[in-house]
């Protein structure tokens, strides 16, 4: 690990974050901060709002007050043409892929492209079967349209698509969820490999335990309408509850001890 | 100074071409002139070095036009190296060549007049498989509403009244409006031919005639196609792509007897009271505007009323109501558990299920005409 990275500038950086739905406060004075190229994973209850606080930080939803910066530039401050530069500087992928069912997947790792460089159409096209080939699909799934894949297929195909403009962050939305332990064990090793070939930072909203263990160099737990942000080691240490239930509960304990058995044959 | 654009600058010396590449070799920055990189004269070297030092960002498109500059280079029986990688460009470089992207699979090229037949002899199956399925849908229909006319406990009740409130009561503004114009427009310019002949006091029978055989019902008709039929679909459908329906099969419930049942239902019983009330504003349209332009007051236009059509002019427009509703929700349903899992399927089945609507309601009403005029009524 880079020892100078601690004092790096965060590459996203949350202060003071409210959100509220009417009456009901999801988060309360939230602060985060995040660090260039290290995965970290997002947990918490049903309700916390993790999906929330990923569509704030990407600008699909609005918090109440406070104040949100990527790559150093606050958010709610950015005109359109900022809002463009910043959104071709990461990919998100959403929980069933959420690819557009009109169009093929070729077409669908294309559009970024189209939208956002004068590449040639050969050389989209070169490119596309690039991102597809990482995101470990087979050329034959390139003509075919979304509802012709499977679950999995369909979630590497929005990963490709979030690759397309090679971003520095990759925004996941529960990468494994509805896979199979075969394939969501695959999935954390291509999202590993590309984190450590690319550069990105990564950051996943995540159920799977496994995934934590595996690949995320810090988590952060949803509790209390505010983030606890540590390795799992630390995290361990905190006396909140939820977080003793989650690490300690019988899945919590598989999962640690998995973990520990590949490492120590690795 | 840090570059807009990527750049190279080709130098030959002793036999070997040397290509200096710089600047930012990104997406978003790379254009004709970095894309011909590959196109560059090679002259008499045997060799090519790609010197990489001065390029300040790189990411896959960059990468993999080096790499396909190194293999074009290379099939040609030339060496080809690249020199002077960063270890973060040398990693990158070094995936994306492991891709080995055989190339998209080009999508199966067409012969236009081939493909021209193609979909004609398509189209013209779907509209067979069309009529076929919707004949099947028909006759399930059917079974169900007999079973259901013998176990009337099994009807969702509940669903019924909603169904009617949506599709009646709360049709009724428009289709009064509607049928008020059309009253209107029939007296106008029915007035406007008969004065020619001095018989304005004929208008009555045109707009009596007109609205209460058939413009009352086709319009109520278009109407409720456009309103409910295609809400039906969007309903139904929208069901389908989550699944909802496949759990109600699979809990044990008739996804006929609890979404199609109730809708064809209340469409059945709708349709004749929203035509009862479109006669009466379109007789309404046609009296008021006798009143202000041919001075036919309303006393006498009920009296000519009487005298001018039968009463069935009146049950024939009432008589095909009910029909066209039952076809109207027949349609709208049946497109709608048609809808595959995917949103441009609701919208694509939405359309459909209005106009095929429209148009059996349209030819039914032809038939009806042909029937009447031989019956004489």
């Amino acid at each position: 690990m880079d020892p100078h990275r601690d004092r790096d500038p965060p590459i996203i950086r949350i202060r003071d974050l409210t959100t509220r739905f009417g009456a009901q406060v999801i988060h309360e004075n939230l602060d985060l901060d995040i660090r260039a190229r290290e995965v970290i994973g997002i947990v918490g209850g049903s309700g916390t709002g993790k999906s929330v606080l990923l569509r704030e930080i990407v600008g699909l939803m609005r918090p109440a007050s406070g104040r949100i910066e990527v790559f150093g530039q606050d958010t709610a401050a950015l005109d359109d043409a900022g809002w463009r530069a910043l959104q071709r500087r990461w990919g998100l992928l959403f929980q069933d892929g959420a690819l557009f069912s009109s169009l093929t997947v070729a077409q669908n790792v294309e559009v970024p492209l189209k939208e956002h460089s004068n590449l040639s159409h050969a050389l989209r096209r070169d490119l596309v079967g690039i991102k597809l080939a990482l995101a470990g699909l087979p050329p034959e799934a390139a003509n075919k349209y979304p509802s012709e894949l499977s679950g999995g297929m369909r979630k590497r195909a929005g990963l490709a698509r979030a690759l397309a403009l090679d971003p520095e962050i990759l925004f996941l939305d529960e990468p494994t969820a509805g896979l199979d332990p075969i394939g969501a064990s695959r999935f954390d090793d291509l999202i590993g490999q590309l984190q450590r070939a690319l550069g990105l930072t990564v950051v996943m909203i995540t159920h799977d335990l496994d995934s934590l263990y595996a690949i995320c160099d810090r988590v952060a737990v949803l509790t209390g309408k505010r983030v606890k942000l540590g390795t799992i080691e630390a995290l361990l240490r905190e006396p909140d509850p939820w977080i003793q239930d989650y690490f300690n509960g019988p899945r919590g304990r598989a999962a640690a001890n998995t973990a520990v058995r590949l490492e120590s044959i690795d | 100074m840090p570059s807009e654009t990527p750049w190279v600058e080709a130098k030959e010396h002793a036999g070997t071409l040397l290509l200096a590449l710089g600047g930012p070799w990104i997406t978003q920055r790379i254009g004709a002139q970095a894309e011909a990189l590959g196109a560059t004269p090679h002259g008499d070297a045997r060799r090519v070095e790609l010197d990489m030092a001065a390029v300040e960002a790189m990411d896959t498109a960059g990468a993999w036009l080096v790499i396909k500059t190194v293999k074009h280079f290379r099939a040609l029986g030339l060496e080809a190296d690249i020199i002077g990688a960063s270890a973060a460009t040398a990693g990158l470089i070094e995936t994306v060549a492991k891709t080995d992207s055989p190339g998209l699979p080009a999508p199966a090229p067409e012969n236009a007049l081939i493909a021209v037949i193609v979909r004609l002899g398509a189209a013209t199956f779907f509209v067979g498989r069309e009529a076929r399925d919707l004949t099947n849908f028909l006759g399930h229909t059917v079974v169900i509403l007999f079973r259901l006319a013998v176990r009337p406990w099994r009807l969702r009740w509940t669903a019924l009244f909603s169904q009617l409130e949506q599709t009646g009561l709360n049709a009724l503004p428009i289709v009064g409006l509607i049928s008020f114009l059309i009253g209107v427009v029939l007296a106008y310019q029915g007035a406007d031919q008969l004065a020619r002949f001095g018989a304005q006091i004929f208008t009555v029978n045109l707009v009596a005639v007109g609205v209460l055989r058939e413009m009352a019902i086709l319009l109520t008709a278009i109407m409720v196609a456009g309103r409910s039929g295609s809400a039906f679909t969007a309903q139904i459908g929208t069901m389908t792509v989550n699944e909802e329906v496949d759990a109600m099969r699979a809990i044990g419930l008739d996804p006929m007897e609890v979404l199609v049942a109730p809708r064809v239902l209340a469409l059945v019983v709708a349709m004749p009271l929203l035509t009862f009330y479109a006669d009466i504003m379109g007789l309404l349209g046609g009296a008021v505007m006798a009143t202000a332009v041919l001075d036919i007051s309303f006393v006498r236009f009920a009296r000519q009323l009487s005298e001018a059509v039968s009463l069935w002019s009146f049950w024939i427009g009432i008589l095909k109501a009910p029909i066209f509703g039952f076809i109207i929700a027949l349609v709208g349903c049946y497109e709608g558990l048609k809808v595959s899992r995917s949103a441009e399927s609701v919208g694509r089945q939405t359309t459909r299920a209005v106009v095929e609507g429209v148009f059996l309601v349209i030819v039914l009403d032809a038939m009806f005409s042909i029937m009447f005029s031989y019956l004489k009524i």
